[in-house]
């Protein structure tokens, strides 16, 4: 009988004790955050998907089109096409299709010219697959709008002089 | 069970999942149910195969690192780990020291993070819903700080051959400190809100006896194994990286139940931080790769098996090489596999809502299990 109320005893102490931790949480301060409204900034070396580094210097990016990230990636989900301008060669087409990235960084380990770097960006979401196709020469090219500067000019062997002139402008 | 003579025996089947929340992935069992008790059951896997194992055949060594943090993602880094440390004695890359204490210390916060999601979603397996959020608050914590370094959450892919890819920072060594002064103030508070709780207990205690001779039977490994008695850690038994540099226990249980397991996992926190906190003090300087690991690696050929503690158990890694820059096989011995093989034999008489909690209590990444 004894052991009965002092297991009920017990028990319900146990129970207020719990009761007690959850009072004590309910008025500090919330830990959440409310997302729409609040966001949190990424760390630096968070990992988006992958994008071309804009070179400080020339403003403009340093891939080769050599294609050792497209030979690298597990997903094979990089697509990259170069044409040779003046015994240089230089990307025309640089896209990936996200949905398929793991995000494990080998592209941005292998480029020669360390011509890649995750980017911040997280807020993605799209209503069909082809919304995570990104294009890499577009998203630098509208990162160079953003410090007042014109599309890149889509190489071609023709046009060597230009090519060459609009990089040395830019 | 006992029938009452005269009643013809009546059993029926009972799917639990594959969609059912108190799996975690998608596991079936089929119980065979007499009334309210499972008289036989049956665990079906396979619902999440993904054939890493047969991946690894056509990819370069390299190519299969962002696999290791999806075969369990709760514990990615001790897969990092286990993968690179296979890889590495193939193709004998020695890893320079201040690398390994990284990977010591990323691979502990990691176990930590993966204890406290098994303390949730068990207290809400159980039907508990506040602790869950107390304990996803700590785990927050950890996954932010690994986040710095590693740049992801969840699927890690972090350890490279011969190294890590990032080098750790002040403000990650202070941001590990801060952490654990934090979840060691919480103890308490977990002991008040779980341990000490008389519908926890009562539904944890002598429930889910594993003895010693079936989780040896079994195979069962990690914290199931050492609730029931029997001290095997690989960080002890078959050392690997700095851990025999460090000064910690490896709890146990006593009588193999689920309360039992219950505090392993626990006092493992504690003992992670342990390993933590004297990782960050004799942290040494150097570099965080090696030299002159090829970047089309090709090891000589022969075998190799590497095993590592992950927060389930034993995770090892068998590598067959024929001298290519592919594997030529890989095999994966994952701990929430052989754990989950005991549950036919755990469950057998018991009640459904038992059977929950014991199944819980095994902690499976059902992922890992079909892999
Ligand atoms: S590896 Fe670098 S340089 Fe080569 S194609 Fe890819 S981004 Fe361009
Ligand atoms: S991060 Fe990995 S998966 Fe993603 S594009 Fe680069 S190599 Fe491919």
């Amino acid at each position: 009988m004894v052991a009965y109320f002092r297991e009920m005893f017990v028990g319900l102490w146990s129970l207020v004790a719990g009761m007690a931790v959850t009072i004590r949480y309910f008025v500090r301060p919330i830990v959440t955050v409310q997302y729409p409204r609040q966001k949190l900034t990424m760390t630096p070396k968070y990992r988006g998907h992958i994008e071309l580094i804009m070179d400080p210097e020339t403003n403009t990016h340093r891939c080769t089109a050599c294609g050792m990230c497209v030979r690298t990636c597990p997903s094979s989900l990089i697509t990259v096409e170069g044409v040779k301008v003046k015994k240089k060669k230089l990307p025309v087409k640089h896209v990936i299709d996200y949905s398929y990235c793991s995000l494990c960084g080998l592209c941005v380990e292998v480029c020669p010219t360390k011509a890649l770097k995750f980017s911040n960006e997280y807020r993605l979401a799209g209503y069909q697959r082809q919304d995570m196709v990104i294009d890499l020469m577009a998203r630098l090219d509208a990162e160079r709008a953003t410090v007042g500067l014109p599309p890149l000019p889509i190489p071609t062997p023709e046009s060597e002089e230009e090519t060459t002139s609009a990089e040395e402008k830019a | 069970m006992m029938l009452e003579p005269g009643i013809e025996e009546k059993t029926f089947y009972l799917n639990l999942g594959p969609q059912h929340p108190s799996t975690h992935g998608v596991l079936r069992i089929l119980l065979e149910m007499d009334g309210e008790f499972i008289a036989n059951s049956e665990p079906v896997i396979g619902y999440g195969h993904r054939a890493h194992e047969k991946m690894a055949e056509l990819r370069t060594y390299q190519q299969y690192l962002p696999n290791m943090g999806r075969v369990d993602y709760l514990h990615a880094l001790a897969y990092n780990h286990g993968y690179c440390l296979a890889v590495e004695r193939l193709a004998g890359i020695e890893v320079p020291e201040r690398a390994e204490f990284i990977r010591v210390i990323t691979s502990e916060l990691n176990r930590i993070a993966s204890h406290l999601l098994w303390f949730g979603a068990y207290l809400l397996d159980l039907g508990a819903f506040t602790p869950f959020l107390y304990c996803f608050d700590d785990r927050e914590n950890v996954v932010d700080i690994l986040d710095r370094v590693t740049g992801s959450r969840l699927t890690y892919c972090y350890f490279r051959f011969g190294g890590v890819r990032d080098d750790i920072d002040d403000e990650f060594i202070a941001g590990c400190r801060a952490f654990i002064t934090r979840l060691r103030s919480r103890w308490q508070d977990y002991d008040d809100l779980v341990t000490k709780n008389v519908i926890f207990i009562n539904r944890t205690r002598d429930v889910g006896i594993i003895t010693p001779e079936q989780a040896l039977k079994y195979g069962v490994t990690g914290p199931c194994l050492r609730g029931s008695g029997i001290p095997y850690d690989i960080r002890r038994s078959e050392p690997y990286s700095v851990y025999p540099l460090f000064d910690f226990e490896i709890p146990i249980g006593e009588r193999g139940d689920i309360m039992d397991r219950y505090v392993v996992r626990l006092r493992e926190m504690e003992q992670s931080l342990r390993i933590i906190e004297q990782a960050l003090d004799k942290l040494p300087n150097g570099p965080i790769m090696a030299e002159k690991v090829p970047k089309r690696l090709k090891p000589a050929e022969g075998e190799v098996y590497a095993a590592v503690e992950s927060g389930r158990g034993e995770f090892g890694t068998y590598i067959v090489s024929k001298g290519d820059t592919k594997p030529y096989r890989i095999k994966l011995r994952v701990p929430s596999f052989s754990n989950l093989s005991i549950i036919s034999e755990l469950i057998k008489d018991t009640l459904v809502a038992d059977m929950v909690a014991i199944l819980g209590s095994l902690d499976l990444v059902i992922p890992e299990v079909d892999r």
